[in-house]
């Protein structure tokens, strides 16, 4: 995993526009938002007000209902796509790790290599990187357990593990510590902070204030599908500028807050999308 | 009373004497459903999972009349069968019509839709479980469909003991397409139904409990296997 990675960057990643409508709601409203290269963006914000549907368009597991999604100026496409598929070659240097892990009923060992065998890396590659993640993981000792038997957290450990052996330029993790326990959760974390130390993007979502002060470069605040505040997480965290993201840093509910979204426009409002 | 006194001892003798024409009924009756399954499985397997796995016109018309079919009539099957297969019908030529390759035909048409419903539903529940997640792997439907039947495996092998109970235990198509001619198509279900009607009650419960047993020890042993391994795997 230390070797660089011979593929060209597909950063940045552009948003240009985004909306999502399901069912005739608009959940996603006008996003445009640009990544850059190297570092952690969390995305934080209440329960329902977008992160995780956000992570999954830039993923390309769900298609905009308008706008559009670029990686290194090509428009992307979904990580199942064929690989004939112009847009193809970004998704597979990305992966994504789940709230709830996903474990196939088969052992810790070959969860990891079913993935390896899903990005065709040849077999005889695949012993080598798995044996590496899992030793990175703390996972090793349980490598021929069936995954399922696994608590929550070495699941989630091994999702972390699964994804790491894809070496992926940008990893994207949809509240990955939410169904944890501190101790696992600063596992987690750990093996968040090494996987982003070998050179790949991440690109979480948390509702967790602590954790998003602790992972954080840059932060987003995302209320009822717009981005409300974009900052670096210092400058974020010690004067937010919209009022609705000073109250999530205090702590306060914002269930008052119900259809008055667009009541105040801060500087950096969150239409205009703002490059760094 | 004494019907079933002389049954288990008929059952006794038969299964104890190794009474030849016996084991021939009995191997020909395992021979023709274990087949009929197999077949059965290897269509109704992948039906089932593209079934669960994509969206296309006349989906719902599919999945609801493979559900109908699953309560199939054999007498039904075994009538259109017979249909096909004799002189005059569009497959006589193959002169299948009585023999145990008839039979096979019958009970594959009777299993397939219990285990392609079967699978529809239980692919389709680890589907919503596991689509995310495979999709940002790279595979869509197509490439997990073998992930997915493998994982569900437990439940499948239920779907095929469905299957097999079923073909094991009917009568009516292989009595119409088999014709229950002695040493070449007679199965235990039909020589039970020639046996009551000889009047030779005790010969048939005596064949009724053996089936019952054979049918008790097949489920049971897969149901062993699959208790251990299904605990293993959460």
């Amino acid at each position: 995993m230390n070797e660089p990675s011979p593929a060209p960057s597909i950063l940045p990643l552009e948003l240009d526009g985004v909306c999502f409508e399901a069912g005739g709601t608009r959940l996603i409203k006008d996003i445009s938002w640009r990544f850059e290269a190297d570092r952690r963006t969390v995305v934080i914000g209440p329960n329902g007000a977008g992160k995780s549907l956000f992570l999954r368009l830039c993923h390309g597991l769900i298609k905009p209902s308008r706008g559009s999604v670029r990686w290194h100026g090509v428009e992307a496409a979904a990580p199942d796509e064929s690989p004939a598929n112009a847009g193809a070659w970004a998704a597979r240097h990305q992966a994504m790790v789940f709230q709830r892990p996903v474990m196939l009923r088969r052992s810790v060992t070959a969860n990891v290599d079913y993935a390896l065998k899903l990005h065709h890396i040849p077999r005889a590659k695949r012993a080598e990187t798995i044996e590496r993640v899992l030793h990175e993981t703390g996972l090793k000792r349980l490598a021929h357990l069936p995954a399922r038997v696994l608590s929550i957290g070495e699941q989630q450990k091994l999702a972390l593990a699964r994804a790491w052996a894809l070496k992926p330029q940008v990893l994207f993790l949809d509240e990955p510590t939410a169904s944890l326990d501190p101790s696992a959760t600063h596992g987690v974390e750990e093996i968040i902070e090494a996987i982003h130390n070998q050179g790949t993007r991440i690109i979480m979502t948390t509702h967790d204030l602590g954790q998003a002060r602790r992972m954080a470069d840059e932060v987003l605040f995302i209320n009822r599908g717009r981005i409300l505040e974009s900052a670096p997480a210092k400058q974020f965290f010690e004067a937010p500028q919209n009022d609705l993201a000073q109250a999530f840093v205090r702590g306060e509910l914002l269930w008052w807050n119900k259809g008055q979204d667009n009541r105040k426009h801060q500087p950096g409002d969150p239409t205009e999308g703002k490059p760094e | 009373m004494t019907d079933f006194t002389d049954a288990l001892g008929a059952a006794a003798a038969l299964v104890f004497g190794l009474d030849a024409s016996l084991t021939e009924i009995v191997m020909l009756s395992l021979r023709v459903s274990l087949s009929a399954v197999a077949i059965a499985a290897l269509i109704g397997l992948p039906t089932g999972a593209l079934l669960a796995l994509y969206r296309f016109r006349g989906r719902f018309f599919l999945v609801v009349s493979m559900n109908a079919l699953m309560g199939l009539p054999p007498v039904v099957v075994g009538l259109i069968v017979y249909l096909l297969l004799s002189r005059a019908g569009p497959f006589g030529v193959f002169g299948l019509l009585f023999t145990p390759a008839a039979m096979i035909i019958a009970q594959v048409l009777l299993v397939t839709p219990i285990i392609a419903a079967l699978t529809r539903q239980v692919i389709e529940d680890l589907w919503i479980e596991y689509e995310e997640q495979m999709r940002s792997l790279g595979a869509g439907p197509s490439r997990a469909m073998p992930a997915l039947l493998w994982d569900g495996r437990f439940t499948l092998i239920t779907a095929i003991l469905a299957g097999f109970g079923r073909a094991s235990a009917e009568v009516g198509a292989v009595m119409i397409v088999g014709g229950n001619i002695d040493h070449v198509t007679r199965v235990m279900t039909t020589s039970i139904a020639l046996e009551v009607s000889k009047g030779n009650l005790a010969l048939a419960l005596g064949l009724g409990i053996i089936l019952l047993v054979l049918s008790a020890g097949i489920n049971g042993a897969a149901y062993i296997i699959q208790h251990r391994t299904k605990r293993w795997h959460a």
